[in-house]
């Protein structure tokens, strides 16, 4: 380790030179929005006006503004059925696409391409799919199923922007459990079908719990994602978030309130801070709940 | 043919097709609505695209909608925006990333951890919920509705440089050592023989950087509000919302605005593949 320390020796400055500007860039537009966050969730700021301290006014006028429970519902509800559908879907496409058989890089990629699609895109092309007279309907009805309201009912809307969420995160989850797929000793897999298991008991009796921690890990990266859900409802219920508003998510409504000349800054960060401890206790739940099953 | 799995045993011929037919179905689900899209671009004017049943190519392909949506919105300038606020973001992240990085992982001094400790904050406040104080820190440095102000937010990534932290710490001490002793300064070693070393983790910083800031949507949409400055994605939203009912003009700017990213995807699948583990590890 001599030389070691001597690797150390340095000007003193160089390393603050070396982090300034990314310390700069994360303080100024992170830290420092994500703490006047706080702040003004506490004022009644506006985008033009400064605004006083109010307490808790902002989380009591919350109570009562049933859009605040409107975008609580919808956010939950994108968490409940976007998670279990992202957790097990993409791992299922996972074995599908591990063994290695001819063509299968093609399609592994090919299973990738919604992922790199801007959501806005991916957003636009089911608009169109979904539309009254589109694709989807198109074949609905020579199947002679009719046509459906995909986006005009309230809870279709919803349901076809999960259907979206979860169309356009398969492959990305999918890349995560081929890395964990590859750990699995083969041996075990090898020794089950000895015992004369089929399919279905291998992959639950020894897939399941050999990636076990990558599914807690999916499932608590795609609870955040969904929790704070915005792009795809905004495209595909528009700007209001569909009819009366009904589809309106919480980030949709932070963006609605805090934008533009009149936008209510405060009351819109105390939107946010209710997202924040939603999001931090939606972590804290599934790494609990993945402890109490270890035991 | 003879097809055999990794352990060197033959795959049952009817565990092949069951195979390969799934693979099939989740190809024309995930594909199928891109060519759709597709599709629908290079249909005529006169050509029907509501047809039920639905006629899957198009009868005269013709790239007719292709400048009809550049008359009606700019998009040539837009692509152009989101190339400049894109490339910003792939230069500032990789030099910004690196720097940092190779401080956090290399350099000794007081302060180091609380330096680290700032980074991993930084990557785990979420976005979405800060983003109308950005907006008014935006509106404070007089840069709101400036592409500039599109880039600075995220122009060095938390994550990314706790990345390149992680590339340098994987990085044997020696050589850096040998540099040393011959005489080699801190810059030096960095630009010399560091940053060399790390040219993988780099490309995934870059590749992740450009993705990112091509498909953004939600704070462009709440930072640029002058039609003239809107980038591809804003400018979609804006054609959608606005020209809602020619689906052969939307489908057209959906395939600009998506076609250079499966290219970039197509040459450099690796780097975005290893990207997602490692992003995975640290989110």
């Amino acid at each position: 380790m001599a030389t070691a320390s001597r690797v150390r020796r340095q000007l003193p400055v160089s390393p603050w030179l070396f982090a300034a500007p990314g310390l700069l860039v994360i303080g100024a537009f992170v830290l420092y929005p994500f703490v006047s966050t706080l702040i003004n969730a506490f004022t009644d700021r506006r985008t033009l006006i400064e605004g006083e301290f109010v307490g808790l006014a902002n989380f009591r006028e919350l109570l009562h503004d049933d859009m605040f429970w409107i975008g609580l519902r919808n956010s939950t509800l994108y968490v409940l059925g976007v998670v279990p559908a992202l957790v097990v879907l993409p791992l299922l496409l996972a074995l599908l696409v591990q063994k290695n058989i001819p063509g299968i890089a093609f399609f592994r990629s090919a299973f990738y391409t919604p992922v790199v699609a801007s959501i806005v895109v991916v957003g636009l092309i089911w608009v169109w799919l979904l539309d009254e007279r589109g694709l989807v309907n198109a074949v609905l009805e020579t199947i002679g199923v009719g046509r459906v309201g995909f986006l005009s009912d309230q809870w279709l809307l919803l349901l076809s922007a999960m259907a979206v969420t979860v169309w356009k995160g398969l492959g990305y989850y999918m890349i995560i459990y081929l890395a964990a797929l590859a750990n699995v000793p083969r041996e075990l897999h090898e020794a089950a079908a000895v015992d004369g298991a089929g399919a279905v008991r291998r992959f639950l009796t020894v897939t399941v719990p050999a990636v076990r921690s990558t599914m807690v890990l999916v499932g608590a990266l795609s609870s955040v994602a969904a929790f704070k859900v915005f792009s795809e409802v905004y495209l595909m219920a528009g700007p209001s978030g569909g009819p009366a508003g009904e589809d309106t998510t919480l980030v949709m409504l932070v963006q609605r309130t805090g934008t533009g000349l009149t936008g209510r800054v405060g009351y819109a960060s105390a939107i946010s801070v209710v997202v924040f401890v939603i999001t931090v206790a939606l972590m804290l739940l599934v790494l609990r709940a993945d402890r109490r099953s270890e035991t | 043919m003879k097809v055999t799995d990794d352990s060197g045993r033959r795959i049952k011929v009817w565990e092949l097709v069951l195979r390969y037919t799934l693979l099939l179905a989740v190809l024309a689900l995930t594909v199928g609505p891109f060519l759709w899209q597709l599709s629908t671009s290079l249909k005529g004017p006169t050509e029907n695209i509501y047809t039920s049943p639905p006629q899957f190519l198009p009868g005269e392909p013709t790239l007719h909608n292709y400048e009809r949506v550049a008359d009606t919105i700019p998009v040539w300038d837009y692509a152009l925006n989101s190339v400049k606020v894109a490339t910003a973001n792939v230069v500032t992240n990789c030099v910004g990333a690196a720097l940092a990085g190779y401080a956090l992982a290399r350099l000794r001094y007081r302060g180091r951890r609380a330096a680290t400790l700032a980074f991993i904050l930084a990557m785990l406040v979420p976005v979405e919920g800060i983003i109308i104080a950005q907006f008014t820190t935006m509106r404070d440095l007089g840069l709101n509705n400036t592409l500039i102000a599109v880039v600075l937010p995220g122009c060095i990534g938390a994550m990314n440089v706790l990345l390149m932290r992680n590339a340098f710490l994987n990085l044997p001490y020696e050589i850096e050592e040998a540099a040393f002793v011959d005489g080699a300064n801190v810059w030096q070693r960095f630009t010399r023989i560091a940053l060399p070393s790390v040219k993988g983790t780099l490309a995934v910083v870059a590749i992740f950087a450009f993705m990112g800031a091509w498909d953004d949507f939600l704070w462009p949409l709440i930072v640029l509000s002058d039609p003239s400055k809107f980038t591809l994605t804003i400018g979609l939203n804006y054609l959608h919302g606005t020209f809602a009912n020619d689906e052969r003009l939307v489908a057209a700017g959906t395939v600009i605005a998506v076609a250079p990213l499966i290219a970039l995807f197509a040459c450099l699948q690796r780097y975005f593949f290893r990207g997602v583990g490692e992003g995975a590890v640290k989110g």
